[in-house]
């Protein structure tokens, strides 16, 4: 019974969706706000589950887990920051807030750096460095150069540049065009499987 | 048969993995212990939380599973045992990694196991694991980091003494003033979302930066601004930089906290949120700057069916594509970073920018000669000389990572 319940449920919520397609209407102003509301519930729900109670409550407060005095003390350096960051509520001290905000992004900026050329521009530069011997090698060699070529800033796009510059961007163009035709295939069977719960789960059309 | 197939396997074992010395002499250095074909050794370049240990393939390890099951490692933490299994592998492979605590003795043996019959090599140990300081195998990367660092540096400090550094014009950010008249004009909001981007994200802190332009505008025209968030840090620096913003022309009274909102951190829930916000308040003009997923092209059809002019920017590879056939102006990756250094004109995003381009300069110079001497080498070695094709492939062996 209860699984007929949220079969129709899910149904009717995915028809009220639906309805948006036609124009804006009640039924998708509640399934929306019915979204948007029940998501940013379990949201908070989750960070205190998943990651404020197990990770500072527990092992600071009622000191479970195999947690030491040091550890303590350095739990202490994400407790002060965190409640930095509630600071915004009172005006008068809400720009401690931006201490918070602050280390956040620095650290961020930090491990970007070697995580990006780590993982990202030395294995691409390995990827790329391949002999001139067939037709896909020319052509990736060329691309990259040429897309290089575009996203040059500090020079005009002039003469040899500006002609470098237009054959990045069809190379570009070309691989957007490719992606766009494969994420489209993606989306196609996503609205595939909703409509398949309706008429297989729901309707029980197709048995 | 039982007897035949073990007598089989001690001689390989004899043979291939326990060979002549049944435990390592007690002299071995500290961190790496062999029994002939067995050792085991501190993993190199790591936080001193593992032992490795290798072994040589049994002959009876001929890649079938009916035969031969594998190879079980044991450990003990005296030379003498009691040694238990910390691990399986299965045939073929002759390395097993174990995971242990810092500091302490371990002794290792591995075990060949064959249908119901099994044999084991002799003692290796004691060895012990221990951090590293630096992981030499990533010196690549230093290396690069050093010289990435050295190059923006460089051009940050000439930017600093007031040296006239170019940018190219970014197409699309023109669009921004006339974005924001129009909305002006038609008296409707003007909405900006940074997708699903967290502040730690470089493409959040550079979209910050267009928001900050975006918001000048908007308060000189005194246009309302509408920024619904899924992130409540980024909501918290967009709060900031409007704030600021809105100050900068004199109008800080302009400034509405409640327009910059936190949504929800659902996906498509925040899709939904930012599409019903576009249908009810119809905004004149919308800005996508940031890092985007599946709900792009949600919200930027919605914005294309309410009339609005739109200007994305993300370095979301996947989405480009879709902006760039929903939007009116789309800056491409590098550009919205770009563009950011464009409108603040400080002299340090200026000279980063500068630094990135002196590193594509060169990537543009040496991909196109090391493609040369790729083909040369290539030539070379199909005419019997591979000394070319050698130092062509130990320059690409540089750049792959650990």
């Amino acid at each position: 019974m209860t699984q007929i319940i949220g079969t129709w449920i899910a149904a009717g919520l995915t028809l009220a969706i639906f309805s948006f397609l036609y124009k804006d209407n009640p039924f998708y102003k509640v399934a929306e706000h019915l979204y948007v509301g029940v998501s940013a519930a379990y949201a908070v729900l989750y960070a205190w589950a998943n990651d404020v109670y197990p990770m500072l409550v527990e092992p600071m407060f009622l000191g479970r887990g195999a947690v030491t005095t040091a550890d303590r003390w350095i739990l202490l350096v994400p407790l002060l920051f965190g409640l930095m960051m509630l600071a915004r509520w009172v005006p008068r001290i809400a720009w401690l807030s931006r201490w918070s905000i602050a280390l956040t992004v620095g650290i961020a900026a930090g491990l970007g750096i070697t995580g990006q050329i780590q993982g990202i521009l030395l294995p691409q530069v390995a990827g790329t460095l391949v002999p001139l011997t067939s037709a896909n090698n020319v052509l990736m060699v060329a691309g990259v150069i040429a897309t290089l070529v575009y996203f040059y800033f500090s020079i005009a796009q002039k003469g040899a540049v500006k002609v470098g510059s237009r054959l990045g961007m069809v190379f570009i163009m070309v691989a957007f065009g490719a992606s766009f035709g494969y994420t489209v295939m993606a989306r196609i069977s996503l609205l595939i499987g909703r409509l398949q719960f309706l008429v297989f789960d729901w309707l029980h059309v197709v048995k | 048969m039982n007897r035949i197939a073990l007598g089989a396997i001690a001689l390989v074992l004899t043979a291939g993995l326990a060979g002549a010395a049944p435990e390592a002499p007690p002299a071995a250095p500290p961190g790496e212990a062999s029994a002939a074909g067995l050792t085991a050794v501190d993993t190199p370049n790591d936080e001193g939380r593992s032992i490795t240990v290798t072994w040589a393939r049994s002959p009876r390890d001929i890649g079938d599973a009916a035969v031969f099951k594998g190879y079980q490692i044991l450990r003990a933490d005296h030379a003498d045992g009691p040694f238990a299994e910390v691990g399986f592998v299965i045939g073929g492979k002759t390395e097993f990694r174990d995971n242990v605590a810092e500091g302490a003795a371990h002794w290792y043996r591995v075990r060949a196991v064959a249908g119901s019959d099994s044999s084991e090599t002799g003692t290796a140990g004691p060895v012990r694991a221990s951090a590293q300081w630096f992981d030499a195998g990533r010196s690549n990367v230093l290396i690069v980091t050093v010289l990435l660092a050295f190059l923006m540096i460089w051009y940050i400090e000439r930017a600093k003494k007031g040296e006239e550094l170019f940018i190219r014009k970014i197409h699309g950010l023109d669009a921004i003033d006339e974005a924001v008249g129009r909305s002006t004009e038609l008296g409707k909001p003007v909405l900006f979302s940074f997708g699903l981007g967290e502040i730690k994200d470089i493409v959040t802190v550079a979209a910050l930066s267009i928001l900050r332009q975006v918001a000048v505008r908007c308060a000189q025209h005194g246009t309302e601004l509408l920024v619904p968030n899924w992130d409540p840090l980024v909501m918290a620096a967009a709060q900031e930089t409007i704030q600021q913003a809105y100050s900068e022309p004199g109008r800080p009274d302009l400034y509405k906290e409640g327009n910059v909102s936190f949504l929800t951190s659902d996906q498509f829930g925040y899709a939904a949120g930012v599409d019903g916000m576009m249908i009810r308040q119809k905004p004149g003009a919308v800005f996508f700057m940031g890092y985007f997923y599946a709900e792009a092209l949600l919200m930027s059809e919605t914005g294309h069916s309410v009339g609005a002019i739109q200007i994305a920017g993300t370095t979301a590879v996947t989405q480009l594509p879709f902006f760039i056939a929903s939007c009116d102006y789309t800056l491409i990756g590098e550009e919205m970073l770009a563009a950011s250094c464009y409108l603040k004109r400080d002299p340090q995003l200026l000279g980063s920018i500068k630094g990135e381009d002196f590193v594509k300069a060169i990537l543009i110079v040496g991909f196109a000669a090391l493609a040369v001497v790729g083909t040369a080498g290539a030539l070379l070695a199909g005419a019997g000389r591979p000394w070319l094709s050698g130092v062509f492939q130990a320059i690409i062996q540089w750049f792959v990572t650990a």
